[in-house]
């Protein structure tokens, strides 16, 4: 994934995560986040990366970093061995959803996950002018976007209550990275480029 | 080639007079190790690095002597001023490992207790011996604690046996396509070409030294099977397919395929330099390694004998079928389920077992970017 310089979803996670947690982030990177982590919080990271130049970049950052590929799950990691398992604007590029996110939960007591909203009204107007969206949070034409599932704050949270899901938290932002503010989940998810939550299984 | 060689280098000979006890039962009364040192170490002896060879590795690690220009290191390529494991920075340390033929106590070194060469009689190795000796020549040198232990295939492994062995003593431990233990087909392979020595009419059950002659056909057969188990299929195919060096079938059972050709010349020059007895202890010792085997095969347990502050990068390559990245992959997984840092690279290059020798920018990029982050 690509990195911006300041992501406002980094501030979101970086007051969820406790001092000396152990974070797994999953599709890290150049590590920026785990790094931030690191510098802020005191936690012990490592990252999982599929590209070379992203692994050569982690290494360079000083950060722990495993190349695998998500899509055949996270079978080198122990049940329960994080406090926290991140997916940082990576769902929607992963093919087998579920799979991805019952893994993050059987190696972490918690996830977090932050994906780009389609139902953003930015992005329902391009559509509603015939063109497929291309914004802040999906910075890609259709020919050429790494995504592969593309879906809504409300679709996400339908999947969580389907597979027994708990979400500790929610905070969405918009194209700015100001955060949503709004009752009706409804008008969050018109409103929001940028979901992101922190999830744990329901017990 | 980015970076400068060492330039010449010059190989030191060090006694030990200690008796070493050996995992087999054997010891060891005295021994010599062959060593070659580059770059400088600091006043605080916090910038060493420890090379550990492979099956048939030595002392001669980078640079090359000032008699012998077209001698040059087994390794050059990564050791250097500005390489990726830097000289400017670090102090590198290379072995012969003992039962070595170039120079280190091994099985053609004159047994004191007889005074003709140990051969047959030389004790079996394990590497926890190599790692003992190693250790010794640490203290030789006054390093308390390596910077980092490095090595490829059985080098990795003894990186991998030192951070459970001496924890304190290595603060990173570099394993590059390397296993936590020998599969049923890798011990297969290694007593084929074993038989291939143990059954040659020149062998004379090892004590060849005596009778003047040695056991080259064997020795040549080894090295054959051995090196079509470096090389990925792919390699071979692209770079010897099916050629014919005459164009033509001959009918025979000379030289026909080049792929032939190759592995005969390569045989041959094996066996022309290096010693019989020492291929029959390193194949033992490869056959052997099995860190968790004193932990009821729990590789976890095992690792977690390491020190928490060890940090270890582990690298593979994708057409390694001697050691699969799978086999690295296990003891990536065992270091994470110990809370252990540790990074991983899976690199794309095409020369099977033996990518670990070559120049590649990507691979040659982690090693150095890891290496950088290093602090003294």
């Amino acid at each position: 994934m690509t990195t911006l310089p300041d992501r406002p979803d980094f501030d979101l996670i970086a007051s969820w995560v406790e001092p000396g947690q152990r974070v797994l982030d999953l599709g890290c990177g150049d590590g920026s986040l785990l790094k931030r982590l690191i510098n802020e919080r005191n936690v012990q990271g490592w990252g999982v990366e599929i590209d070379d130049a992203n692994i050569l970049a982690a290494l360079q950052n000083g950060i722990n970093v495993i190349q695998s590929n998500l899509e055949n799950g996270l079978a080198d990691f122990a049940d329960q061995a994080f406090d926290h398992v991140v997916l940082s604007r990576t769902l929607q590029t992963v093919r087998h959803t579920e799979g991805i996110l019952n893994e993050m939960l059987r190696v972490g007591r918690a996830a977090v996950v932050s994906f780009p909203n389609f139902a953003y009204w930015r992005n329902l107007r391009a559509l509603l002018d015939g063109r497929m969206p291309v914004s802040e949070d999906l910075p890609y034409q259709w020919y050429d976007t790494p995504n592969a599932r593309f879906f809504t704050l409300l679709d996400f949270e339908a999947l969580c209550r389907q597979m027994g899901l708990s979400i500790r938290e929610r905070q969405v932002l918009d194209e700015a990275g100001q955060r949503v503010e709004a009752t009706r989940d409804e008008d969050i998810n018109f409103l929001g480029s940028l979901a992101v939550y922190r999830l744990t299984r329901t017990r | 080639m980015a970076g400068q060689s060492v330039g010449v280098v010059a190989a030191q000979r060090l006694d030990f007079s200690e008796p070493l006890h050996l995992r087999s039962g054997g010891v060891l009364p005295s021994y010599d190790l062959m060593v070659e040192t580059y770059g400088t170490l600091n006043a605080a002896k916090s910038n060493a690095i420890l090379i550990c060879h492979a099956l048939s590795g030595h002392h001669h690690v980078a640079g090359h002597y000032t008699d012998q220009p077209g001698n040059i290191g087994w390794w050059d390529n990564i050791i250097g001023p500005g390489r990726p494991l830097d000289t400017d920075k670090f102090f590198v340390v290379g072995l012969n490992n003992l039962g070595g033929c170039h120079g280190s106590t091994g099985p053609s070194s004159i047994n004191p207790a007889s005074g003709k060469p140990w051969g047959a009689d030389f004790p079996m190795l394990a590497v926890s011996d190599w790692v003992t000796a190693q250790a010794r020549l640490a203290d030789r040198f006054g390093i308390d604690q390596w910077a980092a232990v490095m090595g490829g295939s059985l080098g990795g492994m003894q990186a991998l046996r030192w951070s459970i062995t001496f924890p304190e003593r290595v603060r990173h431990a570099i394993v590059i396509a390397s296993a936590p233990k020998l599969s049923a087909q890798n011990i297969a392979f290694n007593d084929v070409a074993r038989q291939a020595i143990l059954t040659d009419p020149d062998f004379h059950g090892g004590h060849y030294y005596d009778y003047g002659t040695r056991p080259l056909r064997g020795l040549r057969l080894a090295r054959m099977l051995g090196h079509i188990t470096y090389l990925s299929d792919d390699q071979m195919g692209e770079k010897f397919g099916r050629e014919l060096r005459n164009n033509a079938f001959s009918f025979d059972f000379d030289v026909e395929f080049e792929v032939e050709s190759y592995l005969r010349y390569q045989g041959d020059k094996f066996a022309g330099y290096f010693d019989a007895n020492t291929y029959l202890l390193m194949t033992k010792a490869l056959d052997y390694f099995d860190p968790a085997r004193l932990d009821d095969g729990d590789l976890v347990k095992a690792l977690g004998r390491t020190d928490p502050k060890t940090g270890f990068l582990v690298a593979s390559f994708t057409t390694d079928w001697r050691f699969s990245p799978a086999r690295s992959r296990e003891i990536v997984a065992a270091l994470l389920a110990n809370g252990r840092n540790v990074s991983y690279a899976e690199i794309d290059l095409n020369f099977g077992h033996d990518s670990f020798l070559m120049e590649d920018a990507h691979y040659h990029g982690v090693v150095a970017a890891y290496l950088r982050n290093i602090t003294l």
